[in-house]
């Protein structure tokens, strides 16, 4: 008696949207092992791990400020994933829209009106663009490879902004600290709930989904993005541009990103540090790829994934883990559900050692 | 001649009994049962899908069976791996060459051989087992410089090193000129007599009745049948393999030509990769109601010529290619597509359709007109209703608008591609390998469909390897070699001599042997 993977006739649906839930289920388990050996008792550390974060207003808030960002890159990192575009330069081109809209808050927001805020967010939408611009173009013309350029550039992005932070934009007043002076009250997004700091870059987040929705399932250029994804083949043959698809796939990633910047330094900072992303351009595609690059999935996984971070934080104040036990579960997550996709195309089979299959498959 | 199944006194050289191997999906092989005598040509016939390849699979000890007995001489046997398949002396042929371009025939040979040999005793090899059976082949010669043919004989001489007691050729014809398919079967029946045993597959009723001594005949996943080929007439083969009568297309063939619809003009292109094919000096000129064939052995320009009609392949000079007259050579797939060229490619999966999507989305691929796409959304309900036409009119089985097109079978996938651009009312349609790897049926109702569209006055390119097929519904034949184009025979001067050397190259020993034969039959 063995078991075996065979070939599903077709991919099972079902586990598309199964695989995530047992992905979370066995990271949980992972969670209660490693709570067990830092001597806690694992199923109260648990519910302290996933419900503490959750357990008034201000919380909820936190996750919700926290969702916006992820939810927002992952859903422009996913027009380009469908597409075959593999952009996982988020971080840089975060950390673009965090110069461009820090140079306009800077220099136009003391003085500035209303305007300031919205300049800011098309500024940064600029910068990301540029940036996820670079690897497009040498794609589409000398054919390099946009894994390697795009996350290259991460670390160009990161060395600017130090550089901005440590030189010309250093705070006169702050005490020679690596930081921004105070970014000005017309550059700063308005709060929406009192009491907490969820500000109105949650709303840019929801847009985000609604557009991705429609852009992904509704328009014919999101067919042609996921046809060339698919196949190269049958997009050469449809008459569907390659070329094009790099383009969208990659700007589309460098807006939402660019954006998500914007809305770090004009939200719960309010100022400009050489570490404005906790990581968000690199969380972002583990959210993507959970969402199962559906813009309504990635609303949720970002959400899960935006526990995980308040969580952290928790497990480091309340269960004296250290913070970068996020990381491991992060990682712990992404591991399980590319364990549990092949569950899309496979499915088990006991067979007997004679290599004769006994009975049907069950449930998987 | 008494059947080798009824001397009892006699040992089989490869025998299977009950043989089964199922799928997913599908009972590939249902209680299978074969004979094979030393020294008989055996064929296996049946549609694509009949459970042929798996068998040849099992027998190559690339499957395992979920039950049945293999027997090796009268032992029984388990054949865990082609290696064990080689030491017993089980040699096969694949369809597809699994050659390296860039070694010589010698070093090709020699990665095969289970012991290492100096590549000088390899080639002395060679020679003389090529010499032995009229193969002949240069080991020194690098496999690039070969034509199709002579990569076959590379791979047989491959299998012969190995002194086979059984050799399995698996469509061994589908790439061969007709005379190259003559100086094959001359080598299958001296090997034959020299006590070798052949298991022929094929769907091809005239070569087996040429060919084979013995025939078992193969229809969804059973055995429908055992019989002398020579005795039988292709009628009653046919109707073994498919289980109906094979019908009969109409066509109405006194549609008079229109005006030209699409025209090449000299159009020249050079390889894109080492092993591709260049274009060159290709003039072509179809009337509405016309269809042309372009013949030739595949890997002669067809796939560079196609991309260069579809729109795959553009060129800066408009001039070349004129579709209704309207200069089109410089826009893209949907830009002739709006202007009225449609095209189904020979890959079924991977080009013509995306296996993983419903059909109504493969529906989308080409038809991304005003009706389906209105300010950029697509119109669902009239998409699914375009698939849902495609299905019904071109009688598409086994799927719905919401099926994955990767769940039809070839013939069936096939027929709703050809439906989906024929739907779309093309006045110039270029298809290539209509019906390669398709069962009778649908074969019949895709030449049909072809032959419909001629008589609305479309202009037709067929494209085809298949020689039967372009004698039954072109107009004129041309043939591609080479990357150049002969000029076109008009039907009623079709030779199939003529067009088998013309396949090979030889363009002028071929008009003038059509020369001599129109003489001759006049």
């Amino acid at each position: 008696m063995s078991i075996r993977f065979e070939l599903r006739a077709q991919p099972s649906r079902t586990m598309v949207w199964l695989s995530p839930i047992i992905a979370i289920t066995l990271t949980c388990c992972v969670a209660m092992v490693i709570f067990a050996l830092a001597g806690l008792e694992p199923v109260s550390a648990l519910a302290t791990f996933i419900f503490s974060p959750l357990a008034d207003l201000y919380s909820v808030g936190e996750l919700l400020i926290k969702a916006a960002p992820l939810v927002l890159i992952a859903v422009g990192l996913a027009v380009g994933f469908r597409a075959g575009v593999w952009n996982v330069g988020g971080e840089g081109q975060l950390i673009l829209g965090v110069i461009f809209g820090g140079f306009i808050a800077l220099t136009f927001g003391p003085t500035g009106g209303v305007w300031v805020l919205p300049v800011m967010v098309v500024g940064g939408a600029i910068g990301g663009a540029i940036w996820a611009g670079i690897p497009a173009f040498l794609r589409t013309h000398f054919n390099a490879s946009e894994i390697l350029t795009s996350l290259m550039l991460n670390y160009v992005a990161q060395l600017w902004l130090s550089y901005l932070i440590f030189g010309p934009w250093r705070d006169p007043a702050g005490f020679n600290f690596p930081q921004s002076a105070p970014l000005a009250p017309s550059a700063l997004f308005p709060t929406l709930i009192d009491g907490t700091r969820a500000n109105a870059s949650i709303l840019i987040a929801l847009v985000a989904v609604g557009l991705g929705w429609a852009l992904m399932s509704k328009s014919f250029v999101g067919f042609q993005l996921k046809v060339t994804g698919l196949s190269e083949g049958a997009a050469k043959y449809a008459g569907f541009s390659a070329k094009r698809a790099v383009w969208i796939g990659m700007l589309a990633g460098g807006v939402a990103a660019g954006i998500a910047g914007v809305g770090e330094i004009a939200g719960p900072l309010g100022q400009i540090f050489p570490t404005a992303s906790p990581g968000y351009g690199y969380a972002a595609i583990i959210v993507a790829f959970l969402g199962r690059l559906n813009p309504i999935g990635i609303l949720f996984s970002g959400l899960l994934m935006s526990l995980l971070y308040l969580s952290g934080d928790v497990a480091q104040m309340s269960l004296g883990l250290p913070s970068s036990i996020t990381g491991l579960f992060q990682g712990t997550l992404l591991f399980f559900l590319l364990t549990a996709d092949v569950l899309i195309h496979y499915r088990l089979r006991a067979t007997s050692a004679a290599g004769a299959p006994k009975g049907a498959a069950n449930g998987l | 001649m008494p059947l080798p199944e009824t001397d009892p006194g006699r040992q089989f050289r490869l025998e299977l009994r009950g043989i089964s191997k199922s799928y997913p999906a599908v009972r590939a092989n249902d209680r299978i049962d074969l004979t094979v005598a030393p020294g008989e040509i055996h064929a296996v016939v049946g549609e694509n899908g009949a459970g042929k390849s798996t068998l040849m699979k099992i027998i190559y000890g690339m499957v395992r069976p979920d039950a049945g007995d293999v027997l090796w001489n009268g032992r029984e046997t388990q054949i865990s791996s082609p290696a064990e398949a080689q030491r017993l002396g089980i040699g096969m042929v694949f369809q597809h060459f699994a050659l390296f371009d860039t070694l010589t025939v010698a070093e090709n040979i020699a990665l095969a051989l289970p012991e290492k040999l100096p590549l000088k005793a390899v080639a002395a090899r060679i020679v003389e087992v090529a010499s032995r059976y009229g193969l002949p082949v240069d080991p020194g010669r690098h496999i690039y410089t070969m034509s199709v043919g002579e990569r076959q004989r590379v791979e047989i001489i491959r299998s012969l090193l190995q002194k086979p007691g059984l050799l399995i050729m698996d469509e061994p014809t589908s790439v061969l000129t007709p005379q190259a398919v003559d100086t094959l079967f001359v080598t299958l029946r001296e090997l034959a007599a020299d006590g070798c045993s052949i298991l022929y597959i094929s769907h091809k009723l005239d070569e087996i009745r040429a060919l084979c001594e013995r025939a078992t005949i193969l229809r969804g996943g059973k055995v429908t049948g055992v019989c002398d080929p020579r005795r039988e007439s292709s009628n009653a083969m046919a109707r073994m393999m498919i289980g109906a009568d094979i019908q009969a297309i109409s066509s109405a063939r006194t549609v008079s030509a229109g005006s030209e619809r699409l025209a090449i003009h000299n159009l020249s292109l050079p390889a894109s990769d080492p092993f591709g094919t260049t274009l060159s000096d290709i003039s072509l000129s179809i009337r509405g109601g016309e269809v042309l064939g372009i013949a030739g052995v595949s890997g002669n320009g067809q796939q560079e010529l196609l991309a260069a009609l579809s729109g795959e392949t553009m060129f800066a000079d408009p001039q070349v290619i004129t579709i209704d007259g309207k200069p089109a050579a410089n826009l893209d797939p949907r830009q002739r597509r709006a202007i009225g060229l449609s095209s189904v490619p020979e890959d079924r999966l991977g080009r013509g359709a995306i296996p993983s999507l419903p059909l109504s989305e493969n529906a989308l691929l080409t038809n991304g007109g005003p009706d389906s796409v209105r300010g950029g959304f697509i119109r669902l309900d009239k998409v699914k209703a375009f698939a849902e036409r495609c299905i019904a009119e071109f009688g598409v089985r086994g799927g719905t608008a919401d099926s994955p097109a990767g769940s039809l079978s070839g013939g069936n996938l096939q027929k709703f591609i050809v439906g989906r651009e024929i739907l779309q009312a093309p006045g110039v349609l270029v298809v290539a390998q209509p019906t390669w790897g398709v069962d009778i049926g649908a074969a019949i109702a895709i030449r049909q469909a072809i032959l419909d569209l001629r008589a609305k006055g479309a202009a037709v390119l067929v494209i085809s390897e298949e020689l039967d097929e372009l004698f039954e519904i072109a107009d004129r034949i041309a043939v591609i070699a080479s990357g150049r184009l002969s000029p076109s025979v008009p039907r009623g001067r079709f030779d199939r001599d003529a067009i088998g050397l013309a396949m090979s190259g030889q363009f002028a020993a071929a008009s003038n042997r059509s020369e001599a034969s129109r003489v001759h039959s006049v």
